[in-house]
């Protein structure tokens, strides 16, 4: 008993000088000298076009990285094809790297002496040090996350419904929009969710192609960065403190999920034992 | 039944998917690998062999492995404490777990310079040391071992637990033959992703290493730098290293994975 006691100690103290007092530091430090500093750092025309840039990057790159996620989640699960396990490892990849060698690969392709660079520029086409060029960061380093919610919801369905619904004459986008999408729209939204996060969040990638100019390019995580190095640190904390607030209605969102998502894998686990 | 009666999804569902993979992921990176190449083999050793990026990369390595080091003790006690512990708030514990994962990295970075760092509150300050790096890195890779041997021990039988306590086992010697064994996939692949992120992690660091060359300056900060100078060409090649890592590392979770599935049959 006293053993269980000591372990508990432990593990919530940890928790507490990693995670707990050090955010609840920022919270105190914004606020520290009254509303009044962090109002003004918050109406500042910058912080709001930031804030703004942050949200258009995110509403692009999550339908974008959903589509997709669903597509490849029922490619990877129902097709058999050469290549099938290479394609398995390639989209975990973005899971692995570095957020700095995501933004060096989009430079080399999109940049002044990247691949494509000679023919955008002649087009009058800016990628990089441009929205196109954070808005591909993002989806890059979001991508897997819908993939990897569908999957194991996909495998667990099986496919003896939409069989059913195809012997029956219903065609494949019926079968998939009545039958298939039913099944996986809570792996889906948990999926979303993960993706926002990351999407609101990534800040090397998007660093490496923005060019960093306030009121332009700068998403409200560069904004956060820009405002330390230039010794604002109630604007810094202000940043923070919105970012800070919207990853905690993402980790509320992903336990509303959850919930419904083991739901819907315990039944597809019951009638998989039925 | 004819193999394409199971319908496999969307028509043109999988040319779309192919298409949009090679266009935003494998494309950017050949052209990461084809760059490093540009000075011949021997421009490709001098980059990654040149002293700034042979201490980054060593720094970022040993500071990669001190902390998977520690969280996967951390991490499977934290998991212990989850599944067979009963405490109140224990379901906020639980989801603050997830935390680092949705707070962007900057924001991590900023939040721990302000408590350990110069004008800290408990006069702790470890900025612009080796420490803060490992002090960051464990910030954003704790929910990696917890979520991946939560679920493990969710579903481990306890009746053998129960049968080696009463033949007089002690608690201890219990975890280590019977529940370690059997967390021991589980654990290794949450210490792989770990490492993964560890190797690559740029936003978290920043602000708290100071980034000094040959002392506090990561693989990802050292590429950074070499962008920002216009060496392309030396990024490209120390990114490639960090690419073989990367893959190498998805590959042994995946090998880990399969073996925690056999465990469980």
């Amino acid at each position: 008993m006293r053993s269980r006691l000591a372990l508990r100690t432990v593990a919530l103290g940890y928790l507490a000088l990693l995670l707990i007092l050090p955010i609840g530091l920022i919270f105190f430090r914004t606020f520290e000298d009254g509303l009044g500093p962090v109002w003004d750092a918050l109406t500042n025309p910058d912080t709001i076009h930031a804030l703004w840039l942050t949200i258009l990057i995110t509403l692009i790159a999550v339908p974008a990285n959903t589509v997709f996620g669903v597509a490849a989640a029922l490619m990877l699960v129902r097709q058999r094809f050469p290549g099938r396990s290479v394609l398995n490892a390639v989209i975990d990849l973005p899971f692995a790297l570095s957020p700095i060698v995501v933004g060096l690969a989009l430079i080399l392709v999109y940049g002044r002496t990247g691949w494509l660079g000679g023919w955008l520029n002649a087009n009058g086409i800016q990628v990089i040090f441009a929205l196109p060029g954070m808005v591909l960061a993002t989806i890059f380093v979001s991508l897997p996350f819908v993939v990897r919610e569908v999957v194991p919801v996909l495998r667990e369905i099986g496919t003896e419904q939409d069989e059913a619904a195809w012997t029956l004459g219903a065609s494949p986008f019926a079968t998939f929009r009545r039958v298939t999408l039913p099944a996986i729209r809570w792996g889906i939204t948990y999926g979303v969710v993960l993706t926002t996060a990351r999407a609101l969040g990534e800040f090397g990638a998007v660093s490496v192609v923005s060019g960093k100019l306030a009121g332009r390019t700068e998403t409200l995580t560069l904004r956060v960065e820009n405002e330390f190095q230039r010794f604002d640190l109630v604007g810094a904390y202000t940043a923070s403190v919105v970012l800070a607030i919207l990853a905690l209605v993402v980790v509320l969102a992903m336990n509303l999920f959850r919930r419904e998502t083991d739901g819907d894998r315990g039944a597809a686990r019951q009638q998989a034992v039925r | 039944m004819p193999q394409k009666a199971a319908p496999g999804g969307l028509p043109l569902g999988r040319s779309f998917a192919t298409a949009y993979l090679g266009l935003i992921v494998l494309i950017p990176l050949a052209a990461v690998a084809w760059r490093s190449t540009e000075g011949g083999a021997g421009g490709f050793w001098r980059a990654i062999s040149s002293p700034a990026a042979v201490s980054s990369l060593k720094l970022t390595f040993v500071c990669s492995l001190v902390v998977v080091a520690i969280n996967a003790v951390t991490g499977t006690l934290i998991a212990w404490v989850l599944v067979r512990d009963s405490f109140r708030g224990k379901a906020i514990v639980n989801s603050l777990i997830d935390l680092p994962f949705a707070l962007p990295t900057i924001v991590a970075g900023l939040t721990l310079l302000a408590l350990y760092g110069p004008k800290g509150p408990i006069g702790i300050n470890v900025a612009y040391t080796r420490a803060a790096i490992i002090l960051a890195l464990l910030f954003v890779t704790l929910p990696f071992v917890v979520r991946s041997v939560q679920p493990v021990l969710l579903e481990l039988d306890r009746e053998m637990e129960e049968a080696a306590a009463s033949l007089g086992a002690s608690s201890l010697s219990i975890f280590r033959r019977i529940v370690l064994p059997n967390l021991m996939p589980a654990i290794l692949s949450g210490v792989a992703l770990a490492f993964a992120r560890s190797i690559g992690e740029f936003g978290s660091v920043i602000l708290i290493s100071g980034n000094i060359p040959f002392q506090t300056e990561v693989a990802s900060v050292h590429i950074f730098s070499q962008i920002e100078s216009d060496d392309v060409t030396g990024a490209a090649a120390v990114s490639v290293l960090l690419l073989v890592i990367s893959f190498v590392s998805l590959l042994a979770i995946d090998t880990f994975r399969k073996w925690g599935s056999k465990h469980e049959e």
